[in-house]
């Protein structure tokens, strides 16, 4: 898809192991790319291993084994000429509290390579009116807003966005996606982590599912989506099994009938059709196509390996 | 106000992006600083207070007044405007995860922790200048007799305690337990250090010891360079203060090395213990 592009971020079997020894490993062997222009999008539960990704990938970090390139440089040993085309929004912002929006701004200029316009930087996020306001009298979204402003201000080629919209109300959400769209058209490459299914659904162009350290599930939002069955569910019925439906898997509980498939218009003919002819009325039917969240809660659901790991 | 336009001009004017970079981050640790009224009070007040009790406590000190205020004054700036106020500086900066933030930045690492030093250093370096001044003008000390020992002193003094105090942060994890984890070397310092008894009033293995410690070597320097003796030994002249200062600058060439190693091998970034 992305062959003609320039693969920017490269992620070969990164490995990351906190401690000495028999430490905590938060990363086991992740491997991706992503291409130029493009924006990649990293979903996980909490402890899945994306934030500590990311640090690697944002010269913060050592891989423990494994190799990640950035513009074909090791943003860790190589950083100094990696940061200058990179911007980062990290997880928490790391202000200090005391200074202003502008002068944190200010003080961010005079440690970019090429900053762009202060004030513009501040209209792009809507925190011209909040510039002279001290940090600690921000709300928790404007200091997310005002981390974004920081992470373009040098107009990076790439950019890394940990949890961008968290604790950001609708509005200002939408705002961002739209700026991030923007970045994306002008040829930005973004690598992304949210809780958002649709945040990821809404914006990215891959995604991969990480659980464990590990990616489970990796594509374009419709692959992602695709590569897990559709669902259709009711209530248990009165008697009168249910007709052989080939490539349905059927579970049974208290309250639901769950059917997963691959063809969920021709189960749903075949299941409607059977009902009608037995003159049944099938309670709460519910269908739902395949979709990121059902990948999704899918991955999350699976808890393998689960023994040796105690995470802090 | 001032600040402000310090700041454009400064980062307009220079042309190293390394010193640009300082000198942003600089300029935001000064706002900080005066904005924080204990540290200020710490920073600005606190030395003043104590060399200005203790001359009024000093009666004899065996030796010049002007050469003993001017040398406590030195230690007293060191420990409290170098040393204490950048553990509480540089922990409250890990603390607020600026540190992480700043690394995720061009600035490079020893940038950023030169930043976080650069107002407390300069303000350190403003109240030793007006101190030795004042001791020569007003307490009739006279010329100092070799001046390079006293500008070495102050210079590789405030190194070793900027790295002390970066290396102070690894057991100190808030800033309030900064007034219990600084105890130690401060007290230690305080009065071991010929700071405010002379040495010689000590046996001859604890005076030994007495010599090993950070702050010793850059008060006996101060004398040295001062009055061309340390403590009640008889003064020598301008050539011999240098054999003289050998011991004390090596000493403090080895706490430059053993902070710049302490430094390296457990400085965190990081809160996450």
């Amino acid at each position: 898809m992305n062959g003609r592009r320039d693969i920017v971020i490269e992620v070969d079997e990164l490995r990351r192991r906190y401690g000495e020894g028999d430490g905590f490993e938060a990363v086991r062997g992740v491997s991706f790319d992503v291409a130029e222009g493009e924006l990649f999008a990293l979903l996980g539960t909490n402890g899945a291993g994306k934030t500590s990704t990311m640090e690697i990938l944002e010269g913060l970090a050592e891989p423990t084994a494994g190799q990640v390139r950035v513009f074909g440089r090791d943003p860790y040993a190589e950083s100094a000429t990696v940061r200058p085309r990179t911007g980062v929004m990290l997880q928490e912002g790391g202000f200090p509290s005391d200074l202003t929006a502008a002068e944190m701004t200010r003080m961010w200029a005079g440690i970019t390579s090429n900053p762009g316009p202060l004030d513009e930087v501040l209209a792009l996020v809507d925190l011209s009116h909040r510039a002279d306001v001290p940090i600690r009298a921000l709300s928790g979204g404007e200091r997310r807003r005002l981390d974004l402003a920081l992470a373009v201000l040098g107009r990076p080629a790439a950019l890394f966005l940990d949890e961008p919209t968290t604790g950001l109300d609708p509005e200002s959400r939408r705002k961002t996606w739209d700026l991030v769209r923007q970045l994306v058209d002008d040829g930005t490459t973004i690598v992304l982590t949210t809780h958002y299914l649709e945040e990821a659904e809404a914006l990215a162009n891959r995604l991969a599912i990480m659980h464990r350290g590990r990616i489970v599930t990796c594509g374009t939002p419709a692959e992602v989506a695709a590569s897990h069955p559709s669902t259709i569910s009711f209530e248990p019925l009165q008697g009168g099994a249910l007709p052989q439906l080939p490539g349905v898997t059927v579970t049974t509980a208290a309250k639901r009938v769950v059917l997963h498939t691959q063809a969920l218009q021709d189960t749903l003919t075949e299941l409607l059709t059977w009902a009608n002819t037995y003159g049944l009325k099938l309670e709460n039917l519910h269908a739902r196509s395949a979709s990121i969240e059902e990948a999704f809660l899918a991955v999350a659901a699976t808890d393998h390996e689960i023994s040796e790991e105690v995470p802090a | 106000m001032s600040i402000d336009t310090t700041t454009r001009s400064t980062t307009r004017n220079t042309s190293s992006p390394a010193r640009r970079r300082v000198m942003a981050m600089s300029a935001a640790e000064l706002r900080l600083l005066l904005r924080n009224k204990t540290a200020l009070f710490m920073v600005l007040a606190m030395p003043l207070l104590l060399v200005g009790a203790l001359s009024v406590v000093a009666e004899d000190v065996g030796i010049n007044l002007g050469v003993y205020l001017a040398g406590t004054l030195i230690g007293f700036v060191l420990l409290f405007v170098v040393y204490y106020n950048l553990v509480t500086t540089y922990v409250a900066r890990r603390e607020e995860l600026v540190l992480k933030r700043l690394r995720t930045s061009e600035a490079r690492d020893r940038e950023v922790m030169l930043a976080g030093a650069v107002p407390s250093l300069a303000i350190a370096a403003a109240q030793i200048v007006l101190g030795v001044l004042g001791a020569v003008l007003l307490l009739d000390m006279g010329a100092p007799v070799n001046p390079l020992l006293v500008i070495v002193a102050v210079i590789a003094g405030s190194a070793v305690f900027v790295l002390l105090a970066l290396v102070s942060t690894v057991f100190t994890r808030t800033t309030e337990l900064a007034q219990v984890t600084t105890m130690p070397l401060m007290i230690v310092c305080l009065l071991l250090s010929g700071l405010t008894f002379p040495l010689d009033f000590l046996p001859d293995v604890a005076a030994g010891a007495a010599r090993l410690l950070p702050l010793t070597p850059i008060v006996e320097l101060t004398q040295l360079g001062l009055a061309g003796a340390v403590g009640e030994a008889d003064p020598v002249g301008f050539p011999a203060t240098f054999s003289e200062a050998v011991i004390p600058f090596v000493v403090l060439v080895l706490w430059l090395y053993l902070g710049v190693y302490g430094v390296r091998r457990w400085f965190r970034w990081d809160p996450r213990a």
